[in-house]
């Protein structure tokens, strides 16, 4: 069995299970975000009345963070109520950020969890070798009700990472790559693993945007084997409790895909979708109206400390509008520390409170028509930042921050070596 | 879910996400009717006026990808659509489809065969979609055995009520 296949038996109760079939598995971790009221809805539809687990419960109020509208914030209203009265604790109220990454700053998630959130990005997790999977609001309610849900135990997809990673590149950029190769719809309903040497050199950080950006593959989880990397990231705040699991030798992977990342270049994906990619090169020059750094695929420490490194000492172009988010209050603070924040306003950023803030297309700092952005996120869809006919780039922190400095497109890598 | 639905095609291409589907400006709608008015906005503008009870989706491959939003869901069942036939799915999209009662049939090929405001006939059981102004047709991949007695109960809502009904009386 694949590690991952292991996750969903020990969840279902039982000594294994086989690729394809169906199985009710007890979450561990369930987490909701304020977009999906549904959720609350569905639980009193299906009679509900007290939550199964509020232990194993998150709330998380983070795409309306704070409040534009008296619905969104009539929204939180309701979902800060039902977790005073069902004894939900882990209300991560306005003041905390995106979801995935509160669950990794607070060390919520660890090897061999089953963790399901009403967000696509839950993929994220892998990063942890936790099961981490998305599902919509009634599923969700199914798991406040009766703690368990019914998952299909999915194929696995292997993506070898060889080769030594130049300046300038980054897990953004390698993962823009296999996803322009492999298509936006090849990992649908399929888990992708990652193995290989690179991820010796990949911390945390980059590991979570490899996972979270399985999603635009249509990946329903993703994995990395947990190693001293993830053990030393977990074991400063807590002790393992559980064993972890591997892989069996001679599991059949549905695939295996080899990609050598030695001479890499920047990656983009154009408008308007994400597996539109190439090396930033074709685009250089293009004009950009607003540089977009932040989300639970692009706004941590590190991606910020790379985007002050770019813009210290220097101002961004007056034409371009550079909208900083970093993805949680821990990711604030350290980034506040360790000086990038004054670096970055000094430079012109206009920074926004730990959220999902534009990345939606819903508040603070949404696009006009005929506009151009590069963002740090993952999503390029039409309108997914505003208005439909604004064009959206997709590429790595380094690349934001360089766009921003230069109001154009430009190679990052000149600001790196 | 027996019997055959009748109803006009609306035709879209490949990778029609859920930001096209239902854009996330309006996310912070609850109520199904209002959801149904920005149903396939970003790629239709004109979808929600023309639909009617009984119309069918018909799409290319990786229709629903994207968010986990089950308004996409909500809004094309608010607004009466009975089926969605597409050369393959997202799979939250496909669990939230399935979860409100609507039927998703993975039809290898029918984004070729098939144009807007074709009639279309399908039969749920047998899986069979007949074109009728065309003549062509085509066979649905089959359902799950647990994904039919999700559509079977009316959608997993009633579908948990009566097992929780269930298990109460025991
Ligand atoms: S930051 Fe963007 S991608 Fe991440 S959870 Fe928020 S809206 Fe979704």
């Amino acid at each position: 069995m694949h590690a991952l296949e292991k996750i969903l038996a020990r969840a279902a109760g039982r000594e294994e299970v086989i690729t394809g079939e169906i199985v009710n598995c007890a979450v561990d971790l369930a987490g909701i975000n304020d977009l999906y009221l549904q959720t609350l809805r569905s639980f009193a539809e299906m009679g509900g009345r007290k939550v199964h687990d509020p232990q194993k419960v998150v709330m998380f109020l983070d795409h309306f963070a704070p409040a534009s509208t008296i619905t969104q914030a009539d929204n939180q209203k309701q979902f800060r109520e039902f977790c005073w009265e069902q004894g939900i604790d882990l209300l991560m109220d306005i003041n905390e950020g995106v979801c995935h990454q509160i669950l990794a700053d607070k060390r919520l998630v660890r090897p061999g969890m089953l963790v399901v959130v009403t967000d696509s990005h839950t993929t994220t997790h892998g990063a942890f070798g936790a099961f981490g999977t998305g599902v919509g609001a009634t599923d969700l309610a199914i798991i406040l009700i009766t703690g368990q849900l019914w998952f299909r135990v999915p194929e696995v997809i292997r993506i070898h990472l060889e080769g030594t990673i130049g300046k300038g590149v980054f897990a953004k950029d390698i993962i823009l790559k296999v996803i322009g190769t492999l298509g936006a719809d090849y990992g649908v309903y399929r888990a992708v693993e990652f193995t290989g040497p690179v991820l010796d050199r990949l911390g945390v950080s980059e590991r979570m945007t490899l996972c979270n950006m399985t999603t635009e593959m249509g990946a329903k989880t993703a994995y990395i084997q947990p190693d001293p990397v993830t053990f030393e990231f977990l074991e400063d705040k807590l002790e393992l409790d559980s064993p972890v699991l591997t892989t069996d030798p001679g599991y059949r992977y549905a695939a295996v895909h080899t990609f050598d990342v030695t001479g890499l270049k920047p990656q983009v994906a154009a408008p308007h979708s994400v597996d539109n990619v190439s090396d930033i090169a074709e685009y250089l020059g293009r004009p950009i109206n607003q540089a977009f750094l932040g989300t639970c695929t692009g706004g941590r420490v590190e991606d910020l400390a790379v985007a002050a490194r770019i813009l210290k000492g220097r101002r961004i172009n007056p034409r371009t509008r550079f909208v900083v988010v970093p993805a949680s209050k821990g990711v604030f603070l350290e980034a506040m520390a360790k000086g990038y924040i004054q670096t970055l306003v000094e430079a012109g950023a206009t920074f926004v409170t730990p959220s999902c803030a534009a990345c939606l297309g819903t508040h603070q700092g949404i696009l006009a028509p005929g506009e151009t952005c590069i963002t740090a996120s993952s999503r390029n869809f039409p309108g997914r930042m505003g208005h439909a006919e604004a064009e959206i780039f997709v590429a790595s922190p380094a690349s934001v921050a360089a766009a921003a400095l230069e109001g154009k497109i430009a190679d990052p890598v000149q600001y790196l070596v | 879910m027996n019997g055959i639905i009748k109803g006009r095609a609306f035709v879209y291409g490949a990778n029609i996400d859920t930001d096209q589907i239902y854009p996330g400006g309006y996310l912070d709608l609850t109520d199904p009717e209002l959801v149904a008015r920005h149903a396939m906005e970003r790629v239709d503008p004109d979808f929600a006026k023309e639909v009617k009870p009984g119309d069918m989706i018909v799409a290319g491959a990786n229709f629903g990808c994207g968010s986990s939003r089950e308004h996409a869901a909500v809004t094309l069942k608010a607004s009466g659509i009975a089926a969605v036939l597409a050369e393959s799915f997202a799979r939250i999209f496909y669990r939230n489809a399935i979860n409100l009662g609507l039927p998703l049939l993975v039809c290898p090929g029918i984004a070729k065969l098939v144009k807007r405001g074709d009639m279309l006939s399908v039969d749920l059981t047998e899986g069979k979609v007949i074109d009728q102004t065309t003549g062509a047709s085509v066979t649905a991949q089959p359902l799950s055995a647990y994904v039919m007695a999700i559509l079977g109960n009316g959608g997993v809502k009633p579908m948990i009520r009566k097992q929780r009904g269930l298990l109460e009386e025991e």
